[in-house]
């Protein structure tokens, strides 16, 4: 098989005395779509933090296209390939959605010193506005991004996440919040992306719905390990996740 | 404002800049140079306060590093243009440094630390009195000559002074629409956001201290030519505290807004003057009652007009921003 995306390798974080991540491995392969569930508490998200960079795990390494990015700064990480969208809403609001886009790209056109003499727009206009129309996001291009509803705000976080044209990109909780008309509209975006790019997604979800119509994979965790793992329809029927859902 | 508007309205302004000072005496003359010279250590604190969010006391320091290193090498026989680079690139060296305590504490902590540089800063000019002739400061200080050109006089420094002032507004105007500019909203706004899509966050925040100190250096170059006699007492932490609220009522992170706060700050007493002993009293309660009621500033008065007759979306206050993870 080809080197994975993305390897994590036993990947450990306590906080005081709580052991957060036990251990936890895994690979991503190109195009995958890797969904990451467990109930709350199961270290999803420690694991992300740990990955991304935001949070130095005690022990264990993480690899990225086979090269070894433990301990690296986010933005390194990002400039590595790397995109990332956020639990919470993580866009930057006193400026327009076409701002906010072309900040996503910007760090990865030219040099410093031509970012500051070079164009306004980083000449990443034409880009800007392929991802600006590619999310549907084209009669909001003006608007203060502070000022658009949470699940357009949800969207304009991916297409940031996307702007780079990253190799992998995780997505933390995604579908949170969201109402359904636009959760379906944004599993069908990241869908299309992945099949007209290639992208390797690592998707934190709650929503079971979302992620077994979406993912390829699917990794449970639970109490900070990895209790299972297969396809979608192999977890569903997976008695030790039934269990640690239901608390059996 | 559309562009156009923008630049009819820019082109007034210039125009009624060169037109005032004539005909006016020379305190007039020399209030209105002081205005510029505050208007623009005032543009750099916004660019490190305003648009990146990182808060400063030290803008004082800076003018003081630009105003004794200038003034030291014009003393020695350097022309203005030679000496005031330097004073300037020492504002850069100097700030640079000064971001680094940004990169572990902000909000009070950062401006505690500030502070202390501030009055470290003041400590080194009153006490180093072989260098900077300690309380007695320096006297004497040239100004500039350019060929046929002097500027011994007040009103051919005013012209001087705002020429500088014009070439660093539109420095200023270049570095906040360009992607760094960008990336300083983005810092102030979103930090961690922001490393997560490349932004090298410490990197841009040195140079946010850096570039906002330089402004303070060239301000303090022109100061010491304006009055030509400098003392550590005029750059103290009071000065800081008064650039700080120049940025504050002008508009933080609006272009004109140190402009405004400038004017503002150093205008007003002195046209609240007729009321006698009652000026800075009346001053202190306009400015608390505007800060009270326009946070953002005098900008933001324009904006509350326009946004009365010109619907336009703002910022929703009721969905909170995450990814604070540090």
């Amino acid at each position: 098989m080809s080197q994975p995306v993305l390897s994590v390798r036993r990947i450990e974080k306590s906080f005081g005395g709580i052991k957060a991540v036990r251990g936890v491995s895994f690979d991503v392969h190109k195009g995958e779509i890797l969904g990451l569930i467990g109930p709350n508490g199961s270290g999803k998200s420690t694991l992300f933090n740990c990955i991304l960079g935001q949070l130095e795990p005690d022990a264990g390494q993480v690899h990225v296209n086979g090269r070894d990015v433990s301990g690296l700064r986010p933005s390194k990480l990002n400039r590595l390939g790397v995109g990332r969208t956020f639990q919470q809403l993580a866009v930057f609001p006193q400026m327009s959605v076409f701002d906010n886009i072309v900040l996503a790209g910007q760090e990865h056109r030219g040099t410093m010193l031509s970012r500051l003499f070079g164009p306004s727009d980083a000449r990443l206009t034409a880009d800007a506005e392929r991802m600006i129309s590619f999310f549907r996001l084209n009669h909001l291009r003006g608007t203060l991004a502070g000022s658009l509803s949470y699940g357009q705000q949800k969207l304009l976080d991916a297409a940031m996440a996307f702007m780079a044209g990253p190799a992998l990109v995780l997505l933390d909780e995604p579908a949170g919040g969201v109402n359904l008309t636009m959760l379906a509209h944004l599993r069908e975006r990241l869908a299309a992306y992945n099949a007209e790019h290639g992208t390797t997604f690592v998707v934190i979800e709650h929503n079971m719905e979302f992620v077994m119509s979406l993912c390829t994979r699917v990794i449970v965790l639970a109490e900070g390990a990895v209790i299972a793992e297969g396809t979608p329809d192999e977890i569903r029927s997976n008695q030790t996740v039934i269990d640690a859902y239901l608390g059996g | 404002m559309n562009a156009w508007l923008r630049r009819v309205l820019i082109l007034v302004l210039i125009a009624l800049a060169i037109g005032a000072p004539l005909g006016q005496g020379n305190y007039i003359i020399y209030v209105m140079t002081s205005w510029l010279i505050f208007s623009i250590a005032a543009m750099g604190l916004n660019l490190t306060l305003g648009y990146a969010g990182q808060i400063s006391l030290a803008q004082a320091s800076f003018m003081a590093i630009g105003a004794y290193t200038t003034a030291l090498l014009t003393l020695s026989g350097w022309h203005w243009l030679a000496a005031m680079p330097l004073g300037v690139l020492a504002c850069f060296v100097v700030g640079f440094g000064l971001g680094y305590p940004a990169l572990r504490v902000k909000g009070h902590f950062l401006a505690f630390v500030t502070l202390a540089f501030n009055t470290l800063v003041f400590l080194v000019l009153r006490n180093e009195e072989w260098l900077t002739g300690g309380t007695y400061g320096l006297v004497g200080i040239p100004r500039p000559t350019f060929g046929l050109f002097s500027t011994m006089r007040s009103l051919p420094f005013y012209y001087f002074t705002l020429m500088v002032t014009i070439i660093a507004a539109l420095a200023m105007w270049g570095i906040v629409r360009s992607p760094w500019g960008r990336a300083f909203r983005a810092l102030r706004e979103n930090p961690i956001r922001a490393e997560s899509l490349g932004v090298d966050t410490r990197r841009i925040t040195l140079l946010a201290f850096a570039i906002g100190s330089m402004y303070g250096g060239l301000a303090g170059a022109l100061i010491a030519s304006l009055v030509q006699f400098i003392e550590p007492g005029s750059f103290g932490l009071a000065h800081s505290l008064r650039i700080l609220l120049m940025v504050a009522v002008g508009g933080a992170g609006y272009f004109f807004g140190p402009f405004l706060g400038a004017g503002v700050v150093i205008l007003l007493p002195e046209i609240l003057r007729f009321t006698e002993g009652y000026y800075l009293i009346i001053y202190a309660v306009l400015v608390i009652v505007m800060l009270i009621f326009v946070p953002s500033g005098m900008i933001g008065i324009w904006g509350r007009i326009r946004d009365r007759f010109i619907a336009r979306p703002v910022a929703r206050a009721d969905l909170q921003q995450g990814a604070q993870l540090k």
